[in-house]
């Protein structure tokens, strides 16, 4: 096993479920074997704000945030917030968005506009980037709410982790009637990203 | 035992439930509420919400004197109001085990000051732990309760916001056994704490101190890592994880006792390294302790006083060394703050205010965000239950139109937190300023939790509900009227005539928060805009509700139907009829 820690940075928007999505990941990460940390921000931030979630996996982690400019993968759940957090990339770093765009409140009073071209800005800054249509994939499977899911599996294209690890983490924190279809969204998800 | 992925906050809980706890009593508190939410899944411990952390300590220190182990929780500002119990309960002492868990918020992520609780130890003389991950957390809450016991004091266990909400490894233990029975123990030179007693409790409590400072020198929670470098850090909690990351070379004294410090292993450790600094987030608070012991050491003269520390801000501060930036983003990005939800029954309430023209006097909830634009109805926010007193004030020095002008805006669990008090010293003094109760069932800013107003305990019980009304009618206040908030023009009309009124109002508009999740059932269908009848005025924008959004392309006024319950607020300011709902289209509620 490798002694590097790898940096998983998820932005989105609160209310978007990325707290679930990052104990997926977690969990997933720990029954791997490896050392574990999570942080993220409640309170405020769930009040529609802007939020992100650090996850950090190797062979042993100390800071649960990940420091400035060394995330692995920035892991967006919606395009002006994964671009927002740019910033903490490493060089070498991945880029994997959603297909989302939702309006901050400047923006829906029409103070502020939604910058037009955020996909294609991202695919030009960063090499390594994936834009995965996590809602037309999410319904493919047979729920819009499965998004995160389909996310999961695109990310998990990255990870060194068996896929019977996952299908186990999803089957302990999805609720049973939608383990499936849940299921199902993450070999979507997966899917729509290799190679 | 299995490993589990904990929080700090549930290692706590779980430490707590292992140390055989049987009363835990809180004032929910970001980043603290996640403590008894915890708890209160253990069948074996008491788990209460108090109306404030006064209520909650005294409560816990009740359970202790009684003999049992007691856990009580706050965040950094609720040991401001908790503060008077805590320094004569160092007076007194415990019988039972008592363990304050206080969650400081460096960088302010969720309060309204950075204030270092590390400071109450030692002005209170209580030991503080403080863990540096979930592992830790576990451990030092039930070490705290041995060490409670075994020096005769309450303990406190310190978290950060960077503790409290990190999710990592832990193995958690067995519970303790054979504690012994609460019982009742008459013992009034310790529990009564009248001048001649705790004169005599204060020599005991100096003298305690320096027997745990002298233990502690040899405890394995205080501990020194030897590393190759010459250079040696002193650090304590979140501070040393980051001290690992950017410095792996270091030795380092880790503390995992924050108060009273081991003095003469800080002084072993000292005399070993040429380079010596002290690596602690906010206060100054090790470093001018290790100074006092006449030994020189690199902090705040580098790191800064104010916010978190993050690695990269250790690295730059100490060893110059600048934050890599690989990417930026090459345009100007829209913010994204934190907004009311849709449907939030305080909105209405804020855009009344707004029309009015009023000065708001405002206070601690979610309602502290009516201070955003386009609703920009909040002009002062201080600490829980300080609308009323400052409205009062204002009103004292104000005159004619400009007194008539102020406001005061509290929610209903900051109300019975510390509001009442001042309500009653309101309409004592005869004050002619209005007191607006946002009464939305519930607690809402720290994730919904039940207060005296809800019906409903920590653990699900029906309880009494207090009554708003009577309660402001019983301390004399003669005008208590109640307003439905999403009836626009009903709310603007009560708040403008009990502005105008020369005596002691209160008008408490009452409507559940959306979010609570007994009545999620009840939220109607969403509201859909005809775009033949949108005249893109932009009215409905005025209340800043986040299920709008203003289509710049066809300019006119769109509603997100995903976010829309239906609360017809946007509706009644609608002069083209432009709304209907989407049930008449076969639309269901968002629930």
């Amino acid at each position: 096993m490798a002694d590097k820690v790898t940096n998983i940075l998820l932005a989105g928007v609160g209310g978007q479920g990325i707290l679930l999505a990052s104990e997926v990941l977690s969990e997933v990460m720990m029954l791997a074997g490896y050392d574990v940390k999570k942080n993220e921000i409640h309170g405020m931030s769930q009040r529609g704000g802007s939020v992100v979630s650090h996850v950090r996996f190797g062979k042993e982690v100390f800071s649960p945030i990940i420091p400035e400019g060394e995330a692995d993968v920035l892991f967006g759940f919606e395009l002006l917030e994964t671009y927002r957090y740019l910033p903490l990339l490493a060089e070498h770093g991945s880029v994997i968005v959603n297909r989302l765009k939702l309006m901050p409140p400047s923006v829906s009073i029409g103070q502020q506009s939604y910058p037009a071209d955020l996909e294609e800005r991202i695919r030009r800054q960063v090499k390594r980037s994936h834009v995965v249509d996590g809602l037309v994939l999410a319904l493919q499977a047979g729920d819009a709410r499965t998004i995160n899911t389909v996310l999961l599996g695109a990310l998990s294209n990255m990870l060194p982790v068996d896929g019977k690890l996952w299908t186990e983490a999803l089957r302990k924190m999805v609720p049973q009637k939608t383990l499936e279809i849940n299921l199902k969204a993450f070999e979507l998800g997966k899917e729509s990203s290799q190679g | 035992m299995k490993r589990e992925i904990l929080s700090g906050n549930e290692a706590i809980a779980r430490g707590a439930f292992e140390a055989g706890v049987k009363v835990a009593v809180a004032y929910p508190g970001t980043p603290s509420t996640e403590i008894l939410e915890n708890t209160v899944n253990y069948p074996s411990i008491d788990s209460s919400w108090a109306p404030n952390e006064k209520v909650a300590l005294e409560v816990g220190i009740g359970a202790c004197f009684g003999g049992a182990r007691s856990l009580v929780a706050m965040k950094h500002v609720g040991v401001n109001v908790a503060a008077d119990p805590l320094f004569t309960l160092a007076y007194t002492g415990v019988k039972g085990g008592l363990v304050l868990a206080v969650a400081d918020d460096p960088e302010l992520h969720s309060s309204q000051n950075e204030q270092d609780s590390r400071h109450y130890a030692r002005a209170a003389k209580v030991p503080m732990f403080e863990p540096s991950d979930s592992q830790e957390a576990l451990e030092f809450t039930r070490l705290g309760f041995e060490v409670s016991e075994k020096f005769d004091k309450p303990v406190f266990v310190r978290t950060t916001t960077r503790i409290s909400h990190s999710k990592s490894i832990v193995t958690p233990g067995e519970p303790v056994t054979g504690l012994p029975e609460p019982a009742l123990e008459k013992d009034p030179p310790k529990f009564v704490m009248l001048p001649g007693n705790a004169r005599k409790r204060h020599y005991v409590v100096e003298e305690q101190l320096e027997a745990l400072s002298e233990w502690s020198c040899s405890q394995a929670f205080n501990r020194i890592e030897e590393r190759s470098s010459s250079v040696g850090v002193i650090t304590a909690g979140i501070s040393y994880q980051y001290t690992r990351e950017v410095l792996p070379e270091a030795s380092v004294l880790k503390l995992g006792l924050v108060y009273p410090l081991p003095k003469q292993l800080i002084r072993d450790f000292a005399a070993k390294y040429e380079t010596l600094y002290v690596i602690e987030e906010l206060e100054p608070f090790i470093e001018e302790q290790v100074k006092a012991m006449g030994i020189e050491v690199i902090g705040k003269d580098r790191l800064s006083l104010c916010g978190e520390l993050t690695p990269g801000r250790i690295s730059k501060a100490l060893l110059d060394q600048d934050v890599p930036t690989h990417y930026t983003p090459e345009i100007e990005l829209p913010p994204r703050p934190p907004n009311m939800c849709p449907g939030c029954p305080h909105r209405g309430v804020f855009y009344a205010l707004n029309r009015l023209k009023a000065f708001v006097a405002g206070d601690i909830g979610c309602y502290t965000l009516g201070f955003m634009p386009p609703l920009s109805a909040m002009d002062t926010c201080v600490c829980m239950g300080a609308s009323v007193g400052n409205a009062t004030g204002l009103n004292k020095v104000l005159k004619g139109e400009e007194k008539q002008k102020v406001v005061g805006v509290i929610g209903d669990s900051t109300f019975l937190h510390t509001g009442i008090n001042g309500l009653m010293d309101m309409v004592y003094n005869n004050s002619s300023a209005t007191l607006i109760i946002l009464d939305n069932r519930i607690t809402a800013m720290t994730g919904r939790q039940e207060n005296p107003t809800s019906g409903f305990t920590l653990s699900g019980e029906p309880s009494p509900e207090v009554d708003l009304e009577q309660l402001c009618r019983s301390v004399g206040v003669k005008h208590v009227r109640v307003a439905d908030p999403w009836d626009l023009d009903g709310t603007r009309a009560v708040i403008k005539e009990e502005m105008a009124r020369e005596e002691t109002s209160v008008v408490i508009t009452r409507g559940p928060c959306v979010l609570i999740k007994r009545d999620l059932g009840q939220r109607k269908p969403a509201l859909i805009i005809d775009p033949d009848k949108c005249t893109g005025c932009k009215a409905c924008l005025r209340i800043g509700c986040p299920a709008i959004e203003w289509q710049a392309d066809e300019e006119k006024a769109h509603v997100n139907e995903l976010l829309c319950v239906g609360c017809g607020i946007c509706e009644q300011l609608c002069k083209f009829d432009a709304f209907s709902s989407s049930a008449d289209k076969g639309g269901k509620s968002n629930g």
